[in-house]
Formats: structure tokens, C-alpha cells, sequence
């Protein structure tokens, strides 16, 4: 075990080893930050879907969900890599056009997003459901349209509910990022496997990833604490005090 | 488009056949052993020993924190030396990827299986570990004939479903250029450049197979359900 190999420089190139790693830490970083708004959006959108009175719209967001979870996230990869350009009249001939550091980051973002969407839709769903019947009914008994009634009565309370599952649905959406390597995104995991193939410090190597990789995910599951402490509502579930 | 030939899947259906029995004897296997090893971690983790608590819920933790790819990495490397020191070998010890991936998913789910059956074992009054004691079971007694039964079958759904997606983790062994299912499939897709059709096969594979086994699964926990 020699730590002074992070101060190294890499062969034909003006940084050390420490820096790589980060510059690879800051590519898993944002993928994460964008697949995860982006699969916030859709995944609660096909949640809600599954929650309202029309029939197919329930049938539609399961099916989303089943595609989703059913097939594993490398090949998941590999179809939004390789299968779906060729697939999408137009799509190939401009992806050609891109730089393919910027094609990678891409494919990882949308390919991350729809994956972890399905799982929060699952957790929306639920959130909603596990609400007593009697929130929706008042909330039309009200006088409030559907839209109202999500908006205003049963998704303020279904999101809180749902903070700590979402919480390690947003663990596993960054260490999903790690698969981004299999199509060559230089974020952390590649760097590492970079470093360790380059100068055969493969503990040095693994090591430091398994740290900065346990920092981030305590690091997320602090600010999601910190997020459910935040917007607790006195009297209710665990928060309230 | 257009040019799509999926003559190329019946042509290597054998090859892929090899790719997929690997994948399954690996999910059954890494199920089993984790399983195994989890039911003791858990009892580990609940054990009243202090530290053999703390020990096994650092591993759990760390294990649940880092990527399966990462993972997958560290015991390809360390699996030969941690042999080397058991067998006192000269060199380490030489396993290749498919066999180390053996142990790396049995101990990588065992983690997984821990927190389950952890759940499982508190999930029993606390009466019956008492009543065991009263008529004079020991632990092991008491754990094998009144506890893990019982969480066992009170988790049964739930281990299933976690059987599921160990099985489509597996996958991630083809990056360590292991033929299992997905290995087999990029292996002739580059072979014959027939990407678009491997990749798709394999997909609508894993889908359907991923698909029945957790409608089966879905199943059970009413079948369950309505028995308790």
C-alpha cells in the first residue's frame, strides 16, 4: 500500500492519478444529478398514472414499469447505446455528429433516468395508495377536480411518505452509474479500472473508489434526512414532533 | 434497418444456450450460498456478542453502499490472494472470472439476503424465542425448529423477488468477458456484427423470463396472504 501514487503523474498527460479519479467522480456526479431529475419527473407522472380512475392509464403506466424492471440495466444500456440509433429514423446520423464523450454522457443520463423512473413510480404509487380512501374523496367532496385533488390533498402527503425509499432508490441510481462503463463514460468506475490497469495498483485503485463511493452515498443519505426533517408535518408519521 | 437478420439467433442458439444455463447455475448457486450465509449474518447482526454485531453490520453496510461493479472488480483480484493465504499456496491462487464470480455474488448477496431475513427473525414474537427457551432449547435449537422456519416462509415472496434481481445482475459478469447469457450475446454480435439482433433477443429473453418469474411471485404473496 503506497498512497503516494495518487500524486503521480498520468502517462501523457498533465494531471495526477488523484485528479483522474475526481474528474471521473464529476462525470458519475452530474449523470446522477440529471438522470435523477429527469426520472423524478417521469417516474412520479407514470405513478400518478396508475392511481387515477382510467383504466388504461393504470394498464399503461404498469406496463411502463414491468419494461422497465424486467430487463436487466446493462442490456438496458446496450439497447440505448447501440440498438436504439439504428431503430429512430434520423437519430443515428446526427449522434454521429457528436462528440462521443458527449454521446455516452447522453445514452447514461436517458438510460439511467427511465431505469430508476420505473422504481419511483412504483414508490409513488404506493405512497398514494397507502393514503385512507377518504383524503381523495374529500378533497372532491370539496369541490376539486382530480388534478386538484393530487396537487393540493394526496401528493403532499404521499411524497413525504415516500422521502426514505427514495432515499435508496437515489443510492442506487449513483452506484447504477458505475455501469456507464460498460459503454465507455469516463466516470468514476472507469477511472478507477484505468488507474489500476495503468500502474497495477489495483488496491490503491479500489480502494480509494470504495471510499469516495461510501462518501457519496452517506453524503445523499444525509441530505435526504436532512430534506424529510425539513418538510415534516407536525402530528404526522415519524417526523412530526 | 431493414437488413435485419435474425437467421443469426437460430444459427448460434446453442452457444447462447451454454451463455444462459451459466447464468442460471450462477443465479441458483449465489441464491442458495447467499441464503446460507445471510440467515447467519443476520444472526450475527442481532446476535447480544457486541461486536460480531458491529462486525457484520459494517460488511452488510459496506456492501450495500459500493456498485455490484465494484464489487465484482475487488473479488476478481482478492479471491486469488485471500486463497493464496488459505491454502498457503507459493502464488496466488489462479480462479478466473467465472469461477471467482461464484463467490463474489454468493458473498455480495449474502449481504442483500441479511437484511431480509433480519427482517424475517424480528418479524417473530418474541413469545416464541422465550417458549423455546422454557422447554429447554438451546439457541440453535430454538433458531432451527421454532425461528427461521418461520421467517423463512414469511419471506419467501420477498427473497424471490430478490433472486429476480440477483439474476439479472449477473449480467454484469460480461464485463469480465465471462459467457454468461449477455457475455454469449456480445460475443457474436461482434463476431458477425449483428448487434441490433443479439441485443434485442437478449432483452426480450430477460424480459419474458424476468417477467413470468415475478407474475409468479406476485402469485404466491396472495396465495400466502390468504393462508395467514
Amino acid at each position: 500500500m503506497d498512497l503516494r501514487i495518487f500524486l503521480e503523474q498520468v502517462p501523457d498527460d498533465d494531471v495526477t492519478w488523484a485528479q483522474m479519479l475526481l474528474s471521473g467522480l464529476e462525470w458519475t456526479l452530474a449523470v446522477a444529478f440529471f438522470a435523477w431529475i429527469v426520472a423524478f419527473v417521469l417516474g412520479s407522472l407514470v405513478g400518478i398514472m396508475r392511481t387515477t380512475d382510467k383504466r388504461w392509464l393504470v394498464r399503461l403506466g404498469g406496463a411502463y414499469v414491468e419494461l422497465f424492471r424486467n430487463i436487466p440495466l446493462l442490456v438496458q444500456f446496450f439497447l440505448w447505446y447501440y440498438v436504439v440509433p439504428d431503430l429512430v429514423p434520423g437519430l443515428k446520423s446526427w449522434v454521429i455528429t457528436l462528440d462521443p464523450t458527449w454521446h455516452q454522457f447522453g445514452t447514461a443520463v436517458v438510460c439511467l433516468a427511465f431505469f430508476t423512473s420505473s422504481r419511483i413510480a412504483e414508490q409513488v404509487r404506493s405512497g398514494i395508495q397507502s393514503l385512507p380512501r377518504g383524503q381523495r374523496n374529500a378533497g372532491y367532496a370539496l369541490g376539486l377536480t382530480q388534478m386538484q385533488t393530487y396537487r393540493y390533498v394526496l401528493l403532499p402527503m404521499a411524497y413525504r411518505i415516500i422521502i426514505p425509499p427514495l432515499t435508496s432508490e437515489l443510492m442506487n441510481l449513483i452506484k447504477n452509474t458505475a455501469v456507464a462503463y460498460s459503454i465507455g463514460l469516463v466516470e468514476l468506475f472507469f477511472r478507477t479500472r484505468e488507474m489500476g490497469e495503468a500502474t497495477f495498483r489495483y488496491f490503491e485503485a479500489f480502494g480509494a473508489a470504495t471510499v469516495i463511493y461510501i462518501v457519496i452515498a452517506m453524503t445523499a443519505n444525509r441530505v435526504m434526512a436532512f430534506i424529510e426533517r425539513r418538510v415534516a408535518v407536525p402530528g404526522y408519521i415519524a417526523g412530526g414532533k | 434497418m431493414g437488413d435485419l437478420d435474425f437467421e443469426v439467433i437460430g444459427r448460434t442458439l446453442p452457444y447462447l444456450w451454454t451463455g444462459l444455463q451459466y447464468t442460471l447455475k450462477l443465479t441458483l448457486t449465489a441464491a442458495v450460498g447467499g441464503v446460507i450465509f445471510g440467515t447467519l449474518l443476520a444472526m450475527a447482526r442481532l446476535s447480544s456478542i457486541k461486536p460480531l454485531a458491529m462486525l457484520a453490520a459494517a460488511y452488510v453496510n459496506l456492501m450495500r453502499s459500493i456498485p455490484l461493479l465494484l464489487v465484482i472488480f475487488w473479488f476478481y483480484f482478492l479471491v486469488p490472494v485471500i486463497l493464496q493465504t488459505i491454502t498457503g499456496a507459493e502464488r496466488p491462487v489462479q480462479l478466473g472470472a467465472d469461477r471467482s464470480a461464484y463467490i463474489t455474488f454468493i458473498m455480495f448477496e449474502a449481504a442483500f439476503f441479511c437484511e431480509i431475513m433480519r427482517a424475517g427473525i424480528q418479524s417473530i414474537p418474541k413469545g416464541q424465542v422465550n417458549a423455546g427457551f422454557a422447554l429447554g432449547f438451546t439457541y440453535w435449537q430454538s433458531m432451527k425448529l421454532i425461528i427461521l422456519p418461520q421467517a423463512f416462509r414469511n419471506m419467501l415472496p420477498i427473497l424471490l423477488t430478490q433472486t429476480i434481481v440477483l439474476f439479472q445482475d449477473v449480467s454484469l459478469v460480461s464485463l469480465l468477458n465471462v459467457t454468461d447469457f449477455v457475455g454469449a450475446a456480445v460475443k457474436i454480435a461482434q463476431r458477425d456484427s449483428r448487434v441490433l439482433e443479439m441485443y434485442l433477443f437478449v432483452a426480450v429473453v430477460y424480459f419474458l423470463l424476468s417477467f413470468s418469474l415475478s407474475t409468479a411471485v406476485k402469485q404466491l404473496q396472495k396465495r400466502i396472504a390468504i393462508i395467514r
